[in-house]
């Protein structure tokens, strides 16, 4: 379906990338978010907070981010969706509830703009260093999607998207963006309304005696309903039958704890969301994310430049990793570099698809700026010989 | 002892089932509660204001948290969640303003909402968040093994107070009148029918309403303090509480083995979150302003 007319600021902006994630939220259908002030992710909820009561919808203030990343959920299962936004400390408390969205199979979405760590670190400056923390952080198994926007441009785009598989999967989605790409100002060109896909709750057409809020479809997601329609349901974070009613055995755990991932496989094969360029004669391929690729492509040119056959991958879904996608290319390339704000995070993922078939270097960095793109091309140069 | 009876506003068919059967999800029956335990008497109480109250069912949602008191939610027959501790609040925040036309209840233990949870519980009644609010204060964290919670009163021997509690209580009816609630009330599992009556009351008012209901939890902390089954926890409810409404509750403090004040002492109306924050929006924007519609058909 199309996006509501109210929610879309059709037009040509210059927004920075927190005012275009929050713009995104709009258009995709966001009528609710809570949340919890903090640098450098505060701007999104701002003009959420100053749009909203003229489009017809709610911002709330919590008290803490713990309260902020819960609310949202309570507000989807009220029939709303809904968005929480944060970075750094704000994001290690959401941790619990990251897991309950993902246990409840509830659809939402948390934006982390990402800044220098551990504990309070740089609270002004970029970093790339939660990207394990968005896949793994909250405690036993299960999946979420990760989305890394690398223009404000992106921001609007991928924010939509987020929600629009958020509802797919019934996943929490997380919106990885980072200090530069959420401060950065650029041409934010918002389409028509009608442009705009939007993907629907897929509520269930049976009646309440015959509806089972966890059992899943053919594509292993099971439908929703939302409080107040006479189904009587229940949610829990205990492991759960189909009923949604607590079960304390092995097998009910077993079914469910592997659902949960299974569900997502379509995105870590074929749907894996992915920027590429002359990858078909590369020889190195720099695999990079969010504000690191548009340093990454300064220093693909300058290889290619030297005649070294370089090419890109640009991790557009980071989570689920594009496993296959790797896989495919580490039987005929050389080598992979990977550039990431931190000091090795995605490149483990690279390295575990890549199976010792093509070496991976990674190009570390602690935080608080962007790679040299010299550092970058040293490691091409490096690979190539 | 004294029996303790209850008026039954309806009349019973001679085949009738328990009359709160159809409020409960009898497909999970039979419940995790030890005998003696106090939780079942305040369920059967909600159920019976709800009865009373006439409520529709469908448009009657409730919260929990984490703890014994955590599982109400999973045995009432109503939209029901099931949270994480200390978050069932925020978690009803976000629900009733998807959706207010919910009435939203939460339920749920003195840990959940005063510990861990405590940061929320005054601010959703500093907000006067259309929420009504069941405390079952059974003095511990009953279903962690009985540990030393911030109700639980001095001298009280608990699993991680064995030589005895000697950090201050919260006194938890003061508490919710200092941070604003609109209804304030307290009864203990003895006072079945202004259990009842309280939390049909609530059912009807608008704003943040809180009841406190002492229960006894026999297994872990009447055992471990040589106070009795739950009988003696009925016998020593009745002999030392007071019926004070309208008692001040900075008078209601609760000690191991004196008086319990109960009663309704707290009942104004304050605007509450939905109506300011409509007020605000109007005053500033005028017809700008757009009538919030959260839970969408997309
Ligand atoms: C984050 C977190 N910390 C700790 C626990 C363990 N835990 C479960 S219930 C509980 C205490 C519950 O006490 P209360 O709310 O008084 O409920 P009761 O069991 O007494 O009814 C605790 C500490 C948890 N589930 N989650
Ligand atoms: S442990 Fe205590 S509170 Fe929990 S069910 Fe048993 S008696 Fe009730
Ligand atoms: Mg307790």
């Amino acid at each position: 379906m199309h996006a509501d007319p109210k929610g879309v600021l059709t037009g040509v902006h210059f927004l920075d990338g927190d005012h275009a994630c929050c713009e995104g939220t709009l258009a995709a259908g966001a009528r609710f978010s809570a949340g919890y002030p903090i640098t450098p992710s505060t701007e999104v909820v701002e003009r959420f907070a100053w749009r909203i009561p003229t489009v017809g919808g709610i911002f709330i203030q919590m008290e803490d981010e713990l309260a902020a990343s819960i609310a949202i959920q309570g507000a989807v299962w009220g029939g709303a969706k809904a968005f929480t936004v944060t970075s750094g400390p704000g994001f290690s408390l959401m941790m619990e509830h990251i897991g309950y969205a993902a246990m409840t199979e509830t659809p939402c979405v948390f934006v982390n703009v990402q800044r220098g760590g551990p504990s309070t670190g740089l609270p002004t400056l970029p970093a790339q260093a939660d990207m394990m923390q968005a896949r793994w952080g909250s405690h036993g198994d299960y999946a979420i999607i990760a989305l890394c926007p690398n223009s404000p441009q992106e921001c609007f785009d991928l924010t939509i998207q987020g929600f629009n598989l958020s509802e797919e999967f019934r996943v929490p989605v997380m919106m990885m963006l980072d200090e530069c790409v959420g401060h950065m100002t650029e041409k934010v060109v918002i389409p028509e309304a009608d442009q705009i896909e939007v993907t629907p709750r897929r509520y269930t057409k049976l009646p309440p005696e015959e509806f089972h809020l966890f059992e899943p479809r053919e594509d292993l997601v099971p439908d929703m309903v939302k409080a107040g329609d006479g189904y009587r349901f229940h949610v829990t974070g205990l492991t759960h039958d189909e009923r949604g009613y607590p079960s304390m055995n092995v097998e009910t755990q077993d079914v469910q704890v592997r659902r949960l991932q299974d569900k997502l496989k379509p995105l870590a094969n074929g749907r894996a969301l992915c920027e590429t360029e002359n990858l078909d004669d590369a020889e190195v391929v720099v695999v990079s994310y969010g504000i690191t690729s548009r340093v990454a492509q300064r220093a693909i040119q300058l290889a290619r430049a030297q005649g070294i056959r370089a090419g890109k991958f640009r991790l557009i879904s980071a989570w689920p990793f594009p496993e296959q996608r790797i896989s495919d290319l580490a039987g005929r390339v050389k080598a992979f570099v990977v550039p990431e704000i931190n000091l090795g995070q995605m490149v483990h993922e690279v390295a575990r698809a890549a199976a010792g078939r093509a070496a991976v270097i990674p190009v570390s960095h602690a935080g608080g700026s962007v790679h040299n793109p010299d550092a970058i091309l040293k490691a091409i140069v490096e690979a190539a010989r | 002892m004294n029996q303790v009876t209850l008026e039954i506003p309806y009349e019973i068919p001679v085949d009738a089932h328990n009359p709160v059967e159809p409020f409960l999800r009898m497909d999970r029956m039979p419940h995790i509660w030890c005998p003696g335990c106090g939780i079942g008497t305040t369920v059967n109480c909600f159920t019976r204001a709800l009865l009373d109250s006439k409520a529709n069912l469908d448009k009657v949602a409730v919260v929990s948290g984490i703890g014994c008191t955590g599982r109400v939610a999973g045995y009432a027959n109503l939209d029901s969640f099931h949270t994480t501790h200390g978050r069932a609040l925020p978690f009803a925040t976000g629900l009733k303003l998807a959706n207010p036309e919910l009435q939203v209840v939460v339920y749920s233990g003195d840990g959940d909402l005063f510990a861990i949870g405590g940061n929320h519980f005054i601010h959703a009644a500093r907000r006067n968040m259309d929420l009504k609010v069941i405390c079952v204060n059974n003095l511990t964290y009953a279903m962690t093994g009985g540990q030393t919670a911030p109700t639980t009163p001095d001298h009280v021997i608990s699993a991680t107070s064995p030589y005895g509690v000697f950090e201050p209580s919260f006194n938890l009816v003061a508490l919710a009148e200092a941070a604003g609630a609109s209804y304030v009330a307290r009864w203990t599992t003895y006072h079945v029918k202004q259990l009842s009556r309280s939390m049909e009351e609530v059912l009807s008012k608008k704003g943040f309403c809180f009841i406190e209901v002492l229960s006894p939890c026999p297994t872990l902390y009447q055992r471990r303090n040589k106070m009795g089954d739950g009988l003696d926890a009925m016998k020593f409810y009745k002999q030392v509480s007071k019926i004070r409404h309208g008692a001040p509750t900075s008078e209601c403090a609760l000690t191991k083995s004196g008086e319990i004040v109960v009663g309704k002492f707290v009942d104004r109306d304050r605007p509450d979150y939905l109506e300011l924050l409509r007020g605000q929006m109007t005053e500033s924007l005028g017809d700008r302003y757009a009538e919030p519609e959260v839970s969408c058909s997309c």
